[in-house]
């Protein structure tokens, strides 16, 4: 057990230890929806929403049968066919009972599975030996920390998209300079504190 | 003849014109986090290649038995097994290795280059061909990780493979910036450019 506050926690999750520009999680859907901004507040809204979800169901699973039960080998598979599991239900129950939420973010549900960042997250907080509110704090924290830089990227990229750029840096080249820009900005906040 | 040239275009295609990483832009997150240092990302290279060949092979002989269906799944727990192996077996013999790669080792399992290969290609393949692609792509995400480590180990330590090569008055004050997060987003940046300007991955 650790005695991080809560509030260092969320702070370390959201700024100082950023999933995708300081620790490199979740890239792929970071570079594939950043083009344009009400994407990437979709992609954010889903990722909360499952995030939380997966780090509560895979907590739970983990200290109620996997620790007591001595298969911990067992991790890996049962987080990643928990969150699909998930990913599913979720999608099959917005569907039905609410259909607003269900048009806003639904297309992004079904990449979420294989979005490493939720998977990170629930490994994460079986590492650092996080209680079940240090877990809950973790998760808003990183799903947070991944909208803040997605959503504060996508509105670059929408500059980016006019700007007059040579042809071999057109796309995604111009794009990793600017994140290597932004992570510049963040690099700022290790000085902080962080958890590792 | 022409069989066996094509069955060689499997392995061959993986290295440059599909490589996994610089062309196609999949399996991102190790090549930005573990490539540190030379050792590091060839270790994190081994670990992936042995989970993709592996799921590669295994997908591809179990292809007619899986309905199509429930295949993805399938494809999880088959990938998962192995990289509870890797996982493992690393834990246990390159102790150090494992603690620099931390949870990118587990993280394999939703790397996208090993379940996009075993849908996209084990799944319709023999064996043999399952093994030449997986073997092909491994090589081509060897390549990318090793460059960008190199670079990196050497800019930002001055090092490679640990044995120091540029002289002390550079490695006392290297440009640790290679080795932050930034450095890396600049360095795959310079190197996505380079492969538009020189058409490479353009058949």
């Amino acid at each position: 057990m650790n005695h991080f506050s809560p509030a260092k926690i969320f702070l370390a999750a959201f700024l100082v230890n950023n999933i995708l520009l300081m620790r490199f999680i979740g890239l792929c859907p970071f570079f594939g929806v950043s083009t344009a901004l009400d994407t990437s507040v979709g992609m954010s809204a889903a990722v909360l929403f499952v995030m939380l979800l997966a780090a509560w169901v895979s907590w739970v699973l983990y200290h109620t049968l996997l620790l007591p039960l001595g298969l911990v080998f067992l991790r890996t598979a049962v987080f990643i066919l928990v969150i699909a599991g998930l990913v599913q239900f979720v999608e099959m129950f917005l569907k039905k009972y609410v259909r607003a939420l269900y048009s806003a973010m639904g297309i992004y549900l079904p990449l979420i599975t294989t979005n490493c960042a939720i998977l990170a997250v629930t490994f994460l907080n079986i590492d650092y030996q996080f209680n079940l509110l240090q877990a809950t704090i973790f998760a808003v924290g990183t799903a947070a920390g991944f909208a803040l830089v997605i959503i504060l990227f996508a509105a670059i990229r929408e500059r980016l998209a006019d700007a007059p750029i040579s042809p071999s840096f057109r796309g995604y080249p111009i794009a990793f300079v600017g994140a290597a820009l932004v992570a510049l900005a963040f690099l700022g906040f290790t000085a902080l504190f962080g958890i590792s | 003849m022409n069989r066996k040239t094509s069955r060689f275009s499997y392995f061959t295609a993986g290295i440059i014109k599909e490589n996994p990483t610089l062309i196609l832009m999949i399996g991102l997150c190790p090549t930005l986090a573990t490539t540190v240092s030379a050792r590091d990302g060839l270790g994190m290279a081994a670990a992936a290649s042995f989970v993709l060949i592996c799921s590669n092979v295994v997908v591809s002989a179990v292809r007619r038995l899986v309905p199509d269906s429930v295949r993805i799944p399938i494809f999880i727990i088959i990938i998962s097994t192995f990289v509870t192996l890797i996982d493992y077996v690393m834990q246990a013999y390159q102790p150090a290795l494992y603690r620099v790669l931390g949870v990118f080792v587990p993280l394999i399992v939703v790397n996208c280059i090993i379940l996009g290969r075993a849908e996209a290609f084990a799944y319709h393949h023999g064996i043999i061909d399952s093994f030449l692609d997986g073997l092909g792509k491994s090589v081509g995400f060897a390549l990318v990780l090793f460059i960008m480590a190199s670079i990196r180990e050497l800019v930002g330590n001055g090092t490679f493979f640990n044995q120091p090569v540029l002289p002390a008055s550079y490695r006392n004050a290297p440009m640790l910036f290679a080795l932050f997060p930034p450095g890396a987003f600049l360095l795959i940046g310079l190197l996505k450019a380079l492969v538009n300007k020189t058409g490479l991955g353009k058949s």
